[in-house]
């Protein structure tokens, strides 16, 4: 049905894809998975012509074709349901739905046909949504539904489906694989790009499992398991366990009363969270994205305005609530983004100007006067930062933008632990990072827990937070909805609690 | 003061409107595509001087304003294409041809009319008092229709809010945004040719006066909406038209003239404060000013 | 290396741009090179060229710093025009009112005046995006139609001469009266109104490099315009670097009013900027948005404006519109830059907030 064939492709200096091979056949539903930086979304963006590769081939029903262009792969009958998905959110459902394949005549805009056949298609697939809602007034899942619209109403044979479940609580997964196999059942083609293995195996036919922008294997759902897949994801046997000591705890250093976040629009981010950190442990937050995490880490950090926020923030027995990011960070809170080109660097600067952001108006950053940048000790704190983490290249003069994700993660955290901070609030803090990068961020977490650090820890990466936590919260819609001990917590525990609350 | 409300003024206001009418028309289809024009100024000395030109030369108004179109039509391809397809800054842009265009015409009627950037008087019937009003007036629900009830229109206004997923649904993104830069240039173009083909007989240096700057803001105080911005353009061209009529009229008690600068001022106050958000909240179309760029 | 590559597009865009007019030219029947070697040679002459060229490239230099201040922090000021003339008039106004005073102290007054009221007309739109997230390049364009007004207005009514047919203010106080370079300079005659502001445009180079890269304040105004999210991530205050550079910029473009006022005509002259602040973006763009370029490039628009009025003179054809034609083709040149480069959002510019 669906065939790449040697697609190869090269972005500046990274090889996204390597003479990948997918072969998907009719009627299947055909899971690839690796992990994050695997190659998975580059390859089935160029089947849907977002990018071009370099060289390879694809082949739709084993003919061999030229994907310039959505508009290509949308005439080839390929749809694509990207990750972040593609709405305009200003405009209706049905608009969303028929744009660039208007019905009717080029000089008028037949909706009213368009809401028909919208709604015939909603209910032979059982995708209910009103066609003249606004998107942005939708909820996520809403969105979904239209985005699977959108495609079948295109006359999608093949649906390429980007982490569709990143953004769904399990219970909602559970109706979405239903509406996956209804589309089987109907005669299409699923593509799904995952990297969890309990959907693989619960929903699709083939799995092609990518590592490094290769592929690394294929097999049929039905003759392998869990442990087999994760081994050919991670290239070894073992998945992520780490190695720490008994925590020494000591007294408290955070503690949230109350903290509630209502953005602009008036929703509600965050509801009533109360909890507290510790000296010399490590507190997780595990959930959904979206869940309001986000938000409590930048409230945390004073990345909020306070007029959207009510409760209190107490660090070390005071309430730090209206005190902005700067204050903050003077006290000795620390913090690595969940998105380090978003808000931990500054791309187009220097290694050594990106060490000293957030210090840079501080002595022994600034001397004569204490205006002027010493440009010695700039030198010397980020020679220190690249030496102690590991930086590659480690050069200061080079622009951040030119290092790897992972090594610009550890630029970031040698930062940041740099200052010797009390507190420290860590979001995703290996997102995109490389197996090597991982393990030696996860060992300086512990190592400086044990120094006697309180640290907040958000991970989408279930593994992640109940391997690395002391303690776990669980988030649920703006609010904590459960403690566990992650030591003896399951996962299906777990689970469990991210959906539904109590 | 009430004789100045007169059919005079009526009439005053709609000519002076015609010109703020055309360019903010062009300057909706550009922006609610995703490009910036701040360039309407200087489509519009092209469409001006090019009618007065051609006018002169052939004797025929109907083709000068013809040329008059293809002239703000080319300045318009300068942007798209720098804004486009080599994704300039489009603010940058609009400024660079604003003055290139205020030396092209100045440079070209001294080459060809010997004179210090003019071209000569055209004879009272050869002139195109009407049409262009005409036009303007007409073409207000015409580009209502056009953006909110065709596939086009659809297409335009999404690749202003959102290129990326425009792009995902299959729209040419780039393809749309020319069409909406290349129609500002066209309307910009009718807009020129008709001050100095229309309201006046000959082409003089910098005749828009800032009135390509004066439909950019009936524009964004038209929230960026075809009648809401033709109520813009009326207001505007009535403050203007207030402010003609009263010169050396209307004297304060003091016995001085009113100034006409305060006067002048008005709509460009007005803009600052809608834009602020304290007449509503004017929201631009989202991706306006950004390129779109895909990885390749 | 670094320096070729810097040097490299801003040349080849003056080299396309000349192209361009030369076709121009060629197209109405003269000879290109024939009005090119007028122009420079005229500009580049001793002692008039010279003078005059540099005396051109004072007010260049000022509205090309206030554009790249506000550049590096990911504003597009297009507003320097208004600023300049608020300023001037502010500088006259003062010049005026205490025109008895000594020049000791009416000296630094009308420095003050003027870049205090530049500073002013720039904080506007700062405060404006700051507090409302209204784009600064509307209000910029408004704003200079409404300074241009507002001088004109006090200009006809309250400052003029009775009787004079000229929109202009009476004269400034003599104390007020900045020195020519000419009392200075051997063989430069004191007629050529080169002055201080000269050597001040200069000075101002020099304090805006230490500022934006030796102090910590310029690090918080350039990350701020290179990653607004990262810099309050880091703790500095995007509202407050997004006013402080717009005032800044606002004060820099201010200056002009002291070359104009103090140094030149010491008087307001109503509409005496020949584009000076949209002149300052292009002098900012093709000057690699670097004080050093700045000079540079400053001189390379006050060589086009002085020599083209030579052009105008002993041309047949050729205007001295020709020098906006090069000014216009040499700014969409550099625009489109960024694509042939590859360096996107260099200076944040095209990351600028949205209207």
């Amino acid at each position: 049905m669906l065939e790449l064939r040697n697609i190869t492709k090269t972005f500046a200096t990274v090889t996204a894809n390597d003479h990948v091979n997918i072969k998907v056949e009719a009627g299947t539903i055909h899971a690839i998975v690796g992990e994050n930086g695997a190659g998975k979304s580059t390859a089935m963006r160029i089947a849907y012509g977002f990018y071009t590769a370099d060289s390879g081939e694809i082949l739709v029903d084993g003919k061999p074709v030229e994907i310039n262009s959505p508009h290509d792969a949308i005439a080839l009958g390929i749809g694509m349901v990207h990750q972040h998905f593609m709405l305009v959110d200003t405009m209706t459902v049905a608009e969303n739905i028929v744009l660039g394949a208007e019905p009717g005549n080029p000089f008028q805009l037949d909706l009213t046909t368009a809401a028909n056949e919208i709604r015939k298609l909603s209910e032979d697939f059982k995708l209910a949504v009103n066609p003249n809602s606004v998107v942005e007034n939708l909820s996520v899942g809403q969105q979904q539904r239209v985005e699977l619209l959108k495609a079948l109403y295109r006359h999608a044979r093949i649906l390429i489906l980007d982490e569709p479940t990143a953004v769904l609580t399990p219970l909602e997964v559970e109706e979405f694989f239903a509406i996956l196999r209804r589309m089987r059942e109907q005669g299409k083609t699923v593509v799904i790009i995952t990297h969890k293995l309990a959907e693989v195996l619960a929903i699709s036919d083939d799995v092609t499992v990518m590592r490094d922008g290769r592929v690394v294997g294929r097999v049929k759902t039905k003759e392998t398991n869990a442990a087999e897949l994760a081994r050919l994801m991670v290239g070894r046997e073992v998945l992520l366990r780490v190695e720490k000591p008994e925590p020494k705890i000591g007294p408290t250093e955070l503690e949230v009363r109350e903290l509630s976040v209502t953005s602009p629009t008036g929703a509600k981010r965050l509801d009533k969270v109360s909890f507290a950190v510790r000296r010399g442990e490590i507190v997780g937050i595990a959930g959904v994205e979206g869940n309001g995490q986000t938000e409590l880490i930048e409230a945390l950090a004073g990345l909020i305005e306070s007029s959207q926020l009510a409760g209190e923030i107490r660090f070390e027995g005071k309430d730090i609530i209206r005190s902005g990011a700067r204050s903050r960070r003077e006290l000795g809170i620390a913090h690595i983004p969940e998105d380090r080109h978003r808000r931990g660097l500054l791309l187009e600067f220097d290694l050594a100007e990106n060490s000293i952001l957030g210090v840079h108006y501080r002595k022994p950053i600034v001397s004569l006067a204490g205006i002027f940048l010493d440009d010695e000790a700039i030198q010397e704190r980020a020679n220190e930062i690249i030496k102690n983490f590991d930086v590659r290249p480690a050069n200061p003069a080079l622009p951040a933008r030119a290092l790897s994700g992972g090594n610009q993660q550890k630029l970031i955290i040698g930062r940041e632990f740099k200052v010797n901070p009390k507190l420290l609030l860590v979001s995703q803090p290996t997102r995109g990072v490389d197996i090597g990068a991982i393990e030696f961020i996860h060992r300086k977490l512990v190592e400086l827990r044990d120094a006697g650090c309180a640290i907040l820890l958000v991970s989408a990466e279930l593994e992640e937070v109940t391997s690395l936590s002391d303690r776990l919260l669980i988030f649920h819609d703006g609010r904590v909805v459960g403690e566990v001990d992650p030591k003896v917590a399951t996962i299906e525990e777990i689970g469990l609690l991210m959906t539904r609350g109590h | 003061m009430k004789d100045l409300f007169t059919v005079a003024l009526l009439w005053s206001t709609m000519r002076l409107s015609t010109p703020l009418i055309l360019a903010a028309l062009g300057g909706l289809f550009s922006e609610r595509s995703g490009v910036i024009n701040i360039a309407l100024e200087g489509m519009m000395l092209a469409g001006a001087f090019t009618a007065a030109a051609v006018t002169h030369a052939t004797g025929n108004p109907i083709v000068g304003l013809v040329a008059g179109m293809g002239a703000g039509l080319l300045v318009a391809l300068i942007h798209a294409v720098a804004c486009i397809r080599y994704r300039a800054d489009q603010v940058v842009t609009g400024t660079a041809i604003n003055i290139l265009m205020i030396g092209m015409p100045a440079f070209l009627s001294g080459a060809f009319f010997l004179s210090s950037g003019s071209t000569p008087q055209i004879p009272k019937e050869n002139l195109l008092p009407y049409t262009p009003i005409v036009i303007a007036f007409l073409l207000v629900p015409a580009a209502w229709y056009v953006l909110y009830k065709t596939p086009f229109g659809l297409r335009l206004r999404s690749v202003g809010e959102n290129p990326e997923a425009a792009d995902a649904a299959g729209v040419r993104v780039a393809t749309m945004r020319y069409w909406g830069v290349l129609l500002s240039g066209v309307l910009a173009g009718i807009g020129g040719a008709y001050l100095s083909i229309g309201q006046s007989s000959l082409f003089t240096r910098n005749m828009t006066s800032g009135r390509g700057f004066i439909a950019l803001a009936a524009l964004i105080f038209g929230k960026w909406r075809p009648v809401q911005t033709l109520l813009a353009c009326l207001l505007f061209g009535f403050t203007e038209a207030v402010s003609i009529q009263m010169q050396g009229v209307v004297k304060l008690p003091s016995g001085e003239d009113i100034p006409v600068q305060f006067i002048q001022m008005v709509p460009y106050i007005l803009t600052i404060i809608v834009l602020a958000g304290f007449i509503g909240s004017s929201r631009p179309p989202r991706a306006l000013g950004t390129p779109y760029q895909k990885e390749r | 290396m670094k320096l070729l590559r810097e040097l490299f597009f801003p040349l080849i865009a003056v080299v396309a741009a000349f192209f361009v007019a030369g076709l121009l030219i060629l197209a109405v029947g003269d000879n290109p090179l024939v009005a090119f070697g007028l122009l420079f040679g005229s500009a580049l002459s001793w002692p008039d060229g010279i003078g005059y060229t540099l005396f051109y490239a004072t007010p260049l230099i000022f509205t090309g710093l206030a554009v790249l201040v506000a550049f590096r922090c990911g504003l597009l000021n297009i507003g320097a025009e208004g600023q300049l003339y608020i300023a001037a008039f502010a500088c006259a106004w003062i010049g005026i009112r205490y025109a008895g005073f000594s020049a000791w102290l009416l000296v630094p007054m009308c420095f003050v005046a003027a870049i205090a009221a530049g500073g002013l007309w720039g904080a506007i739109p700062g405060v404006l995006k700051a507090r409302f997230g209204s784009h600064e390049v509307i209000n910029t364009i408004m704003l200079n139609f409404i300074a241009v007004a507002i001088a004109s207005y006090f200009t006809q009514y309250h400052f003029r001469i009775p009787g004079d047919p000229i929109m202009e203010t009476s004269e400034i106080g003599p104390g007020a009266h900045i020195a020519r370079l000419g009392k200075f300079i051997p063989g430069l005659p004191e007629r050529i109104p080169l002055n201080m502001a000269f050597i001040l445009a200069l000075v101002c180079c020099l304090l805006v490099y230490l500022f934006l890269w030796r102090t910590k304040w310029g690090y918080e105004l350039r990350s701020t315009g290179t990653n607004p999210t990262a810099a309050e991530y880091g703790g500095i205050s995007v509202r407050k670097q997004i006013i402080v550079a717009m005032t800044i910029s606002g004060a820099l473009a201010g200056m002009v009013g002291i070359n104009e006022v103090m140094g030149y005509r010491y008087r307001y002259y109503d509409g005496f900027s020949d584009n000076y602040g949209f002149t300052g973006i292009a002098v900012a763009l093709l000057g690699r948005n670097h004080p050093v370029g700045v000079i540079f490039a400053a001189l390379l628009f006050a060589i086009l404006q002085r020599g083209g009025i030579h052009v105008d003179g002993f041309s047949e054809y050729v205007t001295k519109d020709i020098v906006q034609v090069l000014q216009g083709t040499i700014i969409l040149f550099v625009a489109c830059e960024a694509f042939f480069s590859g360096q996107f959002n260099r200076f944040g510019l095209l990351r600028r907030s949205k209207v």
